[in-house]
């Protein structure tokens, strides 16, 4: 019912030429929203792979109804795209209101694709967010660009990932450890048959070509821009000499690959694999909580830094449910939400937030979080490398196919 | 005896079944030449088949299926052909007979997936001598699975394709005068193999012929095995076919499309190629029938077959076994022989979310066989007594890939507007059920002594009063067990389900191979276990429904 009077309301707002997202609301008046949202139902469109992570958005859909009134369904995706393709088709179609998604989890191409064209809701509302003071968007870069895509607060910052690598110190002693791409293939040579990556297009193992370029390019600067054909060889040429002389000392010589981070993670607890890495620094933590890890395993990073990127929330143009999904947004950057998303016993994701703009009790509870045995302390993860542009990827994938796709 | 329905009904059935599959190739081909114009494609090209080849590796990868397909298939024949050439009618044929038929039930991706958790480097079977026979204490660095020959593919075809070959020996066997043969070949000398070969081979396999080559087109197009167990780089054929479907580019349906003309070709020059080997066979067989040359001992070939049959039915069982134990292992590191802790969290994961896919399998499953079984016996009381050719267009959908006319019927779907739902989902997967039901269930119904109706007849009975209380109860059995081959057909169906439900119809398979992608083993345990476990339920039914309804009549009972 108060759908269909926001709706009448609406056309009658166009027909007089007064058409606008804040008809009902105004982003600068946060009691306007939550009154507008009171009622209203969210789809939060997001992937839905991992059950601690689906627990973790039924308990925000929880706080939401007992809070604001405000139901949440989440919508489980198996891969964000499909979101962006069902918005794409209401555009298409002339569905300009009442669009069928809400709230996206998303980041780097999706993100970059949406707002190349236009899908997401008025800039900079993001920044307008109550608890957008406490955001680190100094200290964090990767907040305010996304895969050097700038945000223009079209979305609202959720979460950290960070290349991390994990190793069993029962096997591997410490003092050994790799300290850069460079020092991983004298490493690998040492101990053949120990390393390998996810096989590419596997988003992992495309992170990992994108570490070992970003280490190796000779003008790092290229890559906040799309890929120069004309010079598209010889920028890549590092990185494709790196796996050539890396490929005969990995996991059955390169003739096959892990599929992905899981199988990674198995093999590693078979002892096939020595060294392998994740997008989440808690993950080894998790598997050693799951007994899916021996306890021995540790993490570790390399001092130059590894590739970091940030994942957020965006809303589409034409969505239903607007004020819904602003307080949600705003509720998901809450200290408290936060905390508990940063608990290895619930997600164990970094958090975006800033420590030194919290309120005392939050910045000591933060503090008093147990992060698990294998974990580094966001200060031990080292420096963020920034993502190359989407471009970049696309391209590597299908160079690396080409090259080593018939290693058999 | 005069038919029960009319007899044009059949012939439209027939018709109308195998229309799906010459839709489905339609809508492949156009858009392999260019033809689509949702997508915009609206001319004539051969520029997709030029992109095709264009694709690094795409001849390996297409010579790779079709040499896993010859040689499983080959394999899988020799090793039942011998087998019943050796015991038919023996003791010990009885005991692999019941010890394979439910194996029938595992769906491919499951055993495929068991025989995988035994013959990894970090497998089962090296942790039971190891470290005291091998010295290892970390798994070696061998590519197994995935060998570059396809070898542990062709094993795991092998192993799947034994089971049903033999059933369906079974079935022609009661026709073939065996145990007359049998006397008057070894009273002439021969030995047991080669007096069959020679007496009742060429009788038996003209009655085999059509499942084998569905066999011999199935191995060749096969995607989950060869995913699991087959050479990554390049992949096969069929999954880089499934690969190209699943791309965000849209672009990419006509790459598949040519692939999938592709794999059309390939799975007719399998077909060709078998036929050149079905001539060497007879001129061989010839040879050894004219020269009257007795082979000697052929002991040593009879324990060579049983062997290989019952080490495939062991290795699918114990790989079975250890799904069931990975399912709820903790830590589990090599060498241990077994887990360090246990654990049902990822039972309790999957039982949450569980149940909408269950009802949506159980319910598909029955739809679509019950159906089958409806069209089975209809078609079957029309002319039951002449053999099987007749209904060629039927057994379609056995002998062309599944992956070269379902993507084609996915589009026509799309633009007829038809939007994904159980219904379209289980319609879909009546063609696939229905040839099964019908292998099942026309052996049995030819050879019930049609005497019985001939006295009904007799006795004023109408022929449909004659199907329904004389034939379908004396057939309960039977009907039962090819409805349980249906419901088992259709829970293990992916690709159709995928590309016709769009995602939005899951199934216990589809969430099976969604989530064994990951490739942890606790889920793949207990997503194997339960793709299993329904086919089985479907069996169980089948073999106790009859004890409860026969319990007061004897006969009936076995």
């Amino acid at each position: 019912m108060a759908g269909w009077t926001r709706r009448w309301a609406t056309a009658v707002a166009v027909t007089l030429g007064l058409a606008g997202p804040a008809a009902a609301f105004d982003i600068d008046d946060w009691a306007s929203v939550v009154s507008e949202a009171k009622g209203e139902t969210v789809y939060f469109n997001a992937w839905g792979g991992a059950a601690n992570i689906n627990a973790y958005i039924a308990w925000t859909g929880e706080q939401m109804k007992a809070r604001y009134g405000v139901d949440v369904v989440h919508v489980k995706l198996d891969d964000t795209a499909r979101a962006v393709a069902s918005v794409l088709a209401e555009k298409s179609a002339g569905k300009d209101a009442d669009g069928s998604v809400d709230l996206i989890w998303i980041n780097g191409e999706n993100f970059a694709a949406m707002k190349r064209q236009g899908l997401l809701f008025t800039p900079g509302w993001a920044t307008r967010l109550p608890n957008w003071a406490y955001v680190d968007h100094e200290a964090k870069p990767t907040v305010l660009t996304d895969f050097t895509v700038p945000t223009e607060g079209l979305e609202s910052p959720w979460g950290g990932a960070k290349l991390v690598f994990f190793y069993d110190k029962a096997r591997t002693p410490t003092a050994e450890l790799p300290k850069s791409a460079k020092d991983l293939v004298d490493w690998a040579q040492t101990h053949p048959g120990r390393f390998s990556y996810p096989q590419p297009p596997d988003f992992i193992g495309s992170s990992f070509l994108k570490q070992v370029l970003i280490e190796l390019v000779a003008d790092r600067s290229k890559l906040l821009k799309p890929v120069n054909e004309a010079t598209f060889q010889q920028d890549v040429a590092p990185l494709f000499a790196y796996l050539d002389q890396l490929t005969p000392n990995l996991w059955r010589k390169g003739k096959a690959y892990p599929q992905n981070y899981p199988d990674m993670k198995q093999k590693l607890a078979d002892g096939e694999l020595d060294i392998i890495f994740a997008f989440n620094p808690a993950e080894a933590s998790a598997a050693i909580a799951n007994g899916e890890l021996q306890d021995t395993v540790r993490s570790f990073v390399f001092p130059g830094g590894t590739l970091g990127n940030t994942h957020f929330v965006a809303i589409p143009y034409n969505a239903n449910a607007k004020a819904g999904a602003l307080l949600l947004a705003d509720f998901l950057i809450s200290p408290e939400a936060q905390l508990r998303k940063q608990n290895t016993q619930f997600w164990g994701d970094p958090t975006v937030l800033a420590m030194a703009k919290l309120p005392d009790a939050d910045r000591a509870a933060f503090a008093a979080l147990d992060l698990g045995v294998a974990t580094l302390r966001p200060d031990q993860l080292g420096p963020a490398l920034d993502e190359p542009h989407p471009d970049w990827m696309t391209r590597i994938e299908t160079e690396w196919i080409r090259r080593y796709g018939a290693a058999n | 005896m005069k038919s029960a329905l009319h007899p044009h009904i059949g012939t439209g059935v027939t018709v109308v079944l195998c229309l799906p599959v010459l839709a489905g190739l339609a809508g492949t081909l156009l858009p392999a030449f260019g033809y689509l114009p949702a997508l915009g494609g609206t001319q004539v090209t051969f520029q997709h088949f030029e992109a095709l080849a264009a694709q690094p590796h795409i001849l390996r990868s297409a010579l790779i299926s079709l040499a896993a397909g010859l040689t499983s298939t080959f394999v899988a024949l020799v090793v039942v052909a011998t087998f019943v050439a050796g015991f038919a009618g023996t003791r010990p044929f009885a005991f692999i007979q019941h010890l394979l038929s439910p194996l029938l039930a595992v769906p491919h991706a499951a055993s495929a997936f068991a025989i995988a958790f035994l013959i990894a480097p970090s497998g089962f079977l090296l942790r039971i001598i190891s470290p005291v026979l091998t010295g290892f204490t970390r798994p070696p660095d061998w590519l197994i699975p995935n060998d570059s020959l396809g070898l542990s593919m062709i094993s795991g075809l092998v192993a799947k394709e034994i089971p049903f070959l033999l059933l369906v020996m079974l079935a022609a066997l009661p026709q073939l005068p065996v145990a007359n043969a049998r006397r008057l070949m070894t009273a002439l000398g021969f030995n047991r193999v080669s007096g069959f070969a020679i007496a009742l081979w060429p009788l038996l396999y003209r009655q085999v012929r059509l499942p084998v080559f569905a066999v011999l087109v199935y191995s060749t197009s096969v995607v989950d095995v060869s995913m699991i167990l087959g050479p990554q780089l390049p992949p096969t054929l069929p999954v880089r076919i499934a690969h190209w479907l699943a791309d965000d580019d849209i672009g990419a349906r006509f790459l598949a499309s040519a692939g999938a003309v592709l794999q059309l070709a390939l799975g007719l020059l399998a077909i060709a190629i078998w036929i050149g080997v079905e001539r060497l066979g007879r001129i061989c067989h010839r040879r050894l029938s004219s020269s009257g040359k007795r082979l000697g001992d052929d002991r040593l070939l009879r324990l060579a077959a049983a062997s290989v049959m019952a080490t495939s039915a062991a290795f699918i069982f114990i790989g079975l076994g250890l799904l069931a134990l990975w399912s709820i292992a903790g830590l589990w590191p090599f060498p241990d022989r077994l887990p360090t802790n246990l654990t049902f969290k990822t039972w309790e994961r999957a039982l949450e979310t569980l149940a909408a896919p269950l009802a949506t399998t159980i319910a598909i499953a029955l739809l679509s066989s019950l159906v089958a079984l409806a069209i089975a016996i209809g078609l079957l009381s029309r002319s039951g007594h002449r053999s099987a050719d007749r209904w060629l267009p039927v057994f379609l959908p056995l002998l062309v890939p599944e992956i070269t006319f379902v993507f084609g019927l996915q589009i026509l779907a799309a633009m007829a507007g038809l939007s994904p739902s159980i219904a379209t989902v289980a319609a879909l997967h009546l063609v696939f059920v229905l040839p099964y039901v019908l292998l099942s269930l026309g052996p049995p119904w030819r050879a019930l002594d049609r005497r019985y109706e001939q006295i009904a007849s007799g006795l004023g009975k109408s022929p449909l009063a004659i199907l329904v209380t004389i034939r379908l109860p004396m057939l309960l059995r039977a009907c039962l067990t090819a409805f349980a081959v249906g419901f088992a057909v259709s829970v293990s169906l992916y690709l159709p389900t995928v590309l016709i439900g769009a995602g939005r119809v899951t199934t216990i398979t589809t969430e099976a191979v969604a989530l064994s992608s990951g490739g942890d083993r606790r889920v793949i345990g207990v997503y194997a276990l339960l793709q299993a476990l329904l086919p089985f339920l479907g069996f169980l039914i089948a073999s106790l429904v009859p004890q409860l309804l026969f319990r007061h009549r004897r006969a009936m009972r076995i």
